[in-house]
């Protein structure tokens, strides 16, 4: 069953009762959330992190012991042999924490999936991980890392105290390997996610500040910055209630619906597992238990990618956040300026 | 009753309950002012979170102040604009001292 769904059930100050319905939104807009084509096998190998973010809508840290297991990991990598998705999206947590991360690598690489992988920087500092720079430009791995700010007191704000500088530390350490330096072909991206209840910037101005401001202050750099919503799920829903923002945020997140970012949403491409191999339609929908469409498969050794294309998405409320502004998904806005 | 409660803010369009034309007209041009020109939004925010100081606007303080985040902006450059808008006012309220000067001297031997 789904957990309590993490946002206002109840609108309050006179709100109508389907204010916060996601579906009758794209209804009202003459449209219905399907998804297309599983393109990207997005793994989620565990909540098991060296950070313990504010805004972590995975509530992942160091003492979390939700960890996927080598056959689990094994049924990953059969999945991927016989539908060949297109992309491999190994997420946590720290997914490099997880004991079969580098065999998911290894032998998704193997299989010719291009293989993205969401590393927070920091742990490139945990023991027996030093080499981390090499093995990812070894397997060719595109490495999607977190950076909330090109200054410190933001970062640190929100992904814990020393975060920056380690962060900067592990940038250079990427550079040095090839990543995110003009010429290579290893791609090193980055994530802005807001340090607070409010929604990111054009993710093309951004971008260019955070260029300038990382080259020039800590000669640095990087490919693409990606803007991603905070979502109102675990740690950040906390945040948001603690604070008295729950309302205002979500209000924000409904008043700044785009009809122009439901094409692009991930969720329309995408198959989401996690670390007991339950699939699901987005990583998000993962962390509130809420599988896919009760008439398919919902375990990684039961997929049929057939069968999940023109399903139907499961959504809620947090869904507005994916469809706020110029659009959030794992790759960055989805309407781009 | 309070003054300057938070939720007003979002009732803004009811000023424009008795001549919604005028409130129209209005909101057509305000939103027009926002767009990226030979300004940036962000420009735009920061100068918007300025005079929203030199106003002393509670609603327009919270509403750039928030602007300028979603903009992009930090702290720093958001207290930078603040500081400008009030180097203005102060140097606006010092500058009437030449008033106060002519009009002594104007009696004084």
């Amino acid at each position: 069953m789904p957990q309590e769904l993490p946002v206002i059930q109840t609108p309050r100050n006179g709100a109508p009762p389907s204010y916060f319905n996601f579906d009758e939104k794209l209804a009202a807009h003459g449209m219905e959330l399907r998804a297309g084509a599983v393109e990207t096998l997005q793994v989620n190998v565990g909540k098991l992190c060296n950070q313990a973010c504010k805004h972590c809508h995975v509530d992942a840290g160091p003492a979390r012991t939700e960890v996927m297991t080598r056959e689990t990991a094994e049924q990953v990598i059969e999945a991927a042999r016989r539908f060949r998705f297109r992309v491999l999206d190994i997420t946590g947590g720290a997914p490099e924490l997880n004991p079969s991360f580098r065999y998911l690598v290894t032998a998704a690489r193997a299989l010719g999936a291009h293989v993205m992988v969401r590393h927070n920087l920091t742990v490139m500092f945990e023991p027996g991980q030093d080499d981390l720079p090499e093995f990812f430009r070894e397997h060719a791995v595109e490495v999607v890392s977190s950076l909330p700010y090109f200054l410190e007191q933001q970062t640190d704000a929100q992904r814990g105290r020393g975060v920056f500088q380690k962060s900067i530390e592990a940038l250079r350490r990427l550079n040095a390997a090839g990543y995110g330096v003009e010429g290579s072909n290893f791609v090193l991206n980055l994530v802005y996610n807001p340090v607070g209840a409010f929604l990111p910037p054009a993710q093309s101005s951004i971008e260019a500040d955070f260029k300038r401001e990382l080259i020039n202050r800590h000669n640095v750099s990087f490919n693409r910055l990606y803007t991603i919503t905070n979502m109102p799920i675990k740690r950040f829903l906390d945040y948001l209630r603690r604070t008295g923002n729950e309302e205002r945020y979500m209000r924000k997140l409904v008043e700044a619906f785009n009809p122009a970012s439901v094409e692009g949403l991930m969720c329309r491409n995408l198959i989401s597992v996690d670390w007991m191999g339950r699939l699901y339609d987005c990583d998000f929908n993962q962390m509130l238990e809420l599988g896919v469409s009760p008439e398919l498969p919902q375990t990684i050794s039961e997929l049929i990618p057939a069968q999940f294309a023109g399903r139907r998405v499961m959504t809620g409320p947090h869904c507005f956040g994916c469809t706020a502004g110029a659009g959030s998904s794992c790759g960055g806005a989805v309407v781009k300026n | 009753m309070a003054y300057y409660e938070e939720d007003d803010l979002r009732r803004f369009s009811e000023v424009g309950k008795h001549r919604p034309d005028l409130f129209e007209k209005f909101m057509a041009w305000y939103e027009a002012c926002q767009e990226d020109g030979a300004l940036s939004r962000r420009e735009k925010a920061l100068i918007g979170l300025a005079v929203a100081h030199a106003l002393q606007c509670p609603y327009c303080i919270d509403a750039y102040s928030q602007a300028c985040l979603e903009a992009g902006s930090n702290m720093e450059q958001m207290t930078e604009a603040i500081h400008m808008a009030s180097a203005l006012r102060g140097g606006a309220a010092l500058i009437h001292g030449i008033q106060a000067h002519n009009s002594v001297n104007k009696v004084s031997m």
